[in-house]
């Protein structure tokens, strides 16, 4: 298996106050990972990390071999890695299409993801294409910012709590569409709190607690209770 | 735990060591002040006047800014509306100029309130402009008050200020003539008018108000969690604010008995200066303002001959240091040293050292 | 008779202000900066014209299409060298960066210029007008009208038809989710700033056309510009120039009954609209 995405003995400070404490993390290529963990375990804080939006060093951080922790988001989404954040944050003054088309600004190499292959998936997307953002639902907000992020053509997605807020149908949906972009070749990182949506869509988890990995194996390797206690500590 | 040893107790302290010595420091300091006018040259009383009228409104705008986030450049409206409001009672009312410096701030505190009202209306950046359009509503408005000299202005009469309260107990007590004896008790009142001032914003400081402010400012918790009513208190720092610049401005203006709505409203003299001194010297601090407040007094009586490239050289090391340095000479010093004289945070000290983890 | 004349002089002159607004708005709109040094910017373009016009000795309107490019350029630097250091996050910052660079702007300009009032040369134009009945319009006060419509005109079009207004707005709603998507905010703020100099540009040339000017005259030029930006509603395009209206037809009513009164007129009728409509008139939803 080829290494993609790497962090290793990652550490994440803001100001004083350290978010994470030397993790290490590997995704080969074509894998689904997620990253559980609760509320605070620095899950967030590894994603932004990975993405850009929080500081890191450039040994922390491998992108295909390269060091490159550190580097600025807006060149991060060039090297390949597109990010779904937290809480959807769409463009609320620009319409659907407006948002998918903002996404195509990081794109540097063409893996067939364009507004066309966009609304294949989310076929409702393509008839509200000129609504603005605001106006739609929580689930098809959540596409929109799928869909954005796709139109870079990601390498790998990194997807951020795209459960939350979701009714349980609209949960699954998601997680369809996102089985059917792990077929075009992307690798997927997710960071969920819904393990069940978790561990059905990955082929390795790893959970954090406290900024540090506690636990890391194939989803049915692992037992209810070793998970909670990687979940909870002791 | 034995029941010998008592249960760890821990309160809140303001105060340092080093700021207790700077307390009876400053104390001697101003009793010194006092006494000057005996001893020094008539110049440098002139400059000390300058100085203690400049950090009169840096503290005021230090309030402003630095605690209550109230960008203003405006406040040349009060200024302003400081020496109109002196000029018109020693003029049109006939009150004595000294009556009149201590009524003014209160006839100007109480006109802020209204004006207040509308400035608040806007927040952040647009706030800031909306003062700077007050001011100059009142400069136009008052170069319409013919009375007071319209446009061109107008020169306090040489009757008022020769019977001026005091004025013949002092010229004779220092030997000197009404004209500079004029000028010793408009530098006492500065110098009152200064430490005064200084007194009221570190008390406001050091209170809960104060504490809620900066906490607010810093972004550390938001308002309604403090339980205090961010909005009334900003209101109140404004108002404070009015008070202490139409001082400063009634000051001013007395002591060069001259008045015109371009001098009075002028947004280079009683802004932009100010704000170069509070950023220069450190803002949000109370030592800040005073370092700026000497610094710019002495860069102005050495380099204000140039004039243009004076104010140029000024604007740029005001942007540099903003830039660079933003919490200014203070900052910086307070930075490196740890050493605050005029401490507003509490830090929490345990009194049993023995029984405490010795944590801040 | 004269009160039509009046007013529509009134909505001529919001020509100006709006030109003074437009350029305002948008670097609001994009970054949250209020320049403070917007109207001296405005000032130190018309001298540029006037360098232009007397030194190289080209008509003015030829100077106005070199002036573009110019203080695009301008602007843009402008952005890049200092601007974007002061987008700190402190609302501060940037204020005094711009109070200082008003300073620094005004007192250049009496360096190189000295304090004597100046006026741009359209030659037999500048008297010229159009007789309709009772009203008599004159024709830069009629062209500084069409060009303000045209350029606000053009500036929507920009903003909400092409994939640079599209970055504009996305920027706008968040300059850190942009970055995810590819985009360089900063690279951003330098574009919005260099249009917001062109909007100066055209300000300078008809500012300077109508009325006299020194380095002085500076911050009136903010005043009035935010005025109409305010009274307009925040964020508003074409909000400017309804705002620019209003506040020119308040400062020639209030010149008409007393020259005096012309720019207090303005400066209250803004302060009426904040009282009642803190929001301005037509914000944006």
């Amino acid at each position: 298996m080829n290494p993609l995405l790497q962090a290793r003995g990652l550490e994440v400070y803001y100001g004083n106050f350290q978010a994470l404490f030397g993790v290490d993390v590997t995704i080969n290529e074509g894998e689904t990972i997620a990253i559980i963990g609760a509320n605070g375990a620095g899950k967030s804080s590894f994603l932004n990390s990975l993405s850009g939006l929080a500081p890191s060093r450039a040994d922390h951080i491998y992108f295909e071999g390269r060091p490159v922790g550190g580097t600025s988001p807006f060149n991060m989404v060039k090297l390949g890695i597109g990010l779904v954040p937290e809480g959807r944050r769409l463009f609320p003054s620009l319409t659907v299409e407006e948002n998918l088309l903002m996404g195509a600004h990081g794109r540097t190499v063409d893996r067939g993801w364009n507004l066309d292959t966009v609304y294949d998936l989310f076929p409702v997307l393509r008839e509200r294409r000129h609504q603005m953002a605001p106006t739609l639902s929580g689930g098809q907000q959540q596409m929109v910012a799928i869909g954005r992020a796709l139109m870079a053509n990601p390498r790998i997605l990194l997807c951020d709590e795209i459960s939350l807020g979701l009714s349980p149908a609209i949960i699954r949906d998601v997680y369809a569409a996102l089985a059917e972009i792990k077929k075009h070749d992307t690798t997927i990182l997710i960071v969920e709190q819904d393990l069940t949506a978790a561990l059905n869509a990955a082929d390795r988890v790893y959970c954090l607690m406290e900024g540090r990995v506690t636990l890391e194996g194939a989803p049915a390797s692992l037992s209810k209770d070793a998970i909670r206690r990687a979940y909870f500590g002791a | 735990m034995s029941e010998t040893v008592p249960a760890p107790t821990a309160r809140t302290v303001i105060g340092t060591p080093i700021s207790r010595a700077a307390m009876a420091g400053f104390a001697i300091l101003v009793i010194g002040l006092v006494a000057a006018p005996a001893f020094v040259e008539r110049s440098l009383v002139a400059d000390l006047v300058l100085v203690f009228l400049m950090i009169t409104l840096a503290q005021c705008w230090n309030l402003l800014a630095g605690y209550a986030g109230l960008i203003s450049v405006g406040q040349q409206a009060f200024v302003g509306l400081g020496g109109y409001c002196l000029f018109a009672l020693i003029i049109l009312a006939g009150v004595d100029p000294l009556v009149a410096v201590l009524l003014t701030p209160l006839i100007v505190a109480v006109a802020s309130v209204p004006i207040g009202f509308v400035v608040f209306r806007l927040q952040g950046a647009y706030f800031a402009v909306v003062t700077w359009v007050v001011a100059e509503v009142l400069r136009l408005l008052l170069a319409q008050w013919q009375a007071l000299g319209g446009g061109t202005g107008n020169s306090l009469p040489r009757t008022a200020t020769s019977e001026m309260f005091a004025l013949e107990w002092v010229s004779e007590s220092f030997g000197v003539r009404s004209a500079a004896g004029r000028e010793i008790i408009i530098y006492w009142v500065a110098l009152a008018a200064v430490v005064v001032v200084i007194a009221l914003a570190y008390a406001m400081l050091r209170s809960r108000l104060g504490l809620a402010l900066s906490a607010i400012r810093d972004g550390e918790m938001p308002a309604e969690s403090v339980g205090v009513n961010i909005l009334r208190n900003k209101f109140i720092v404004y108002i404070f604010a009015a008070f202490g610049a139409s001082l400063a401005g009634a000051l001013y203006f007395l002591h060069v008995s001259r008045i015109s709505p371009d001098a009075a409203f002028s947004v280079l003299d009683w802004t932009a200066y100010v704000i170069f001194i509070v950023v220069i010297g450190g803002i949000g601090t109370i030592e800040g303002p005073i370092i700026g407040a000497i610094l710019f007094v002495v860069l102005q009586s050495q380099f204000a001959v140039y004039g243009p490239w004076y104010l140029i050289a000024l604007g740029a090391f005001g942007i540099v240091i903003i830039l660079v340095a933003p919490r200014g000479i203070w900052g910086l010093f307070s930075q490196a040293t740890g050493i605050q004289l005029f401490p507003t945070r509490r830090r929490l000290v345990l009194d049993n050292a023995r029984t405490s983890n010795q944590g801040e | 008779m004269s009160a039509v004349n009046t007013i529509v002089q009134g909505i001529l002159l919001g020509g100006l202000y709006a030109l003074y607004a437009a350029g305002l708005s948008l670097i609001f709109g994009v970054m949250r900066l209020v320049n403070l040094a917007h109207g001296d910017f405005i000032v130190l373009a018309a001298f540029v014209l006037l360098g232009l016009g007397t030194a190289l000795g080209l008509p003015l309107p030829f100077a106005l299409i070199i002036a573009v490019p110019f203080m695009f350029a301008l602007g843009w630097a402008l952005q890049r060298t200092i601007l974007n250091r002061a987008l700190t996050g402190d609302l501060l910052v940037p204020l005094l960066v711009t109070f200082g660079l008003s300073i620094i702007i005004q007192n250049g300009l009496l360096l190189a210029f000295s304090a004597d009032s100046r006026r741009l040369s359209l030659g037999e134009l500048e008297t010229a007008s159009l007789d309709l009945g009772a009203l008599s319009i004159g024709v830069v006060p009629l062209l500084t009208f069409v060009v303000a419509l045209a350029a606000i005109a053009g500036l929507s079009a920009l903003f909400y038809r092409t994939p640079l207004g599209r970055t504009l707005r996305a920027t706008s709603d968040s300059a850190e989710i942009v970055q995810i998507m590819g985009v360089n905010p900063r690279a951003v703020f330098a574009i919005a700033m260099g249009l917001s100099f062109i909007f100066i540009a055209l300000a300078a040339f008809f500012m300077g056309v109508r009325a006299n000017f020194d380095p002085s005259a500076g911050p009136a030029r903010l005043l009035y510009g935010f005025e109409a930006v305010v009274i307009g509603g925040l964020g508003s395009i074409w909000g400017t120039l309804v705002g620019g209206i209003i506040l020119g037809i308040a400062q020639t009513i209030g010149g008409s009954i007393n020259p005096a009164w012309q720019t207090l007129a303005g400066h209250v009728v803004f302060l009426a609209v904040i009282l009642i409509r803190p929001t301005g008139l037509f914000r944006r939803q």
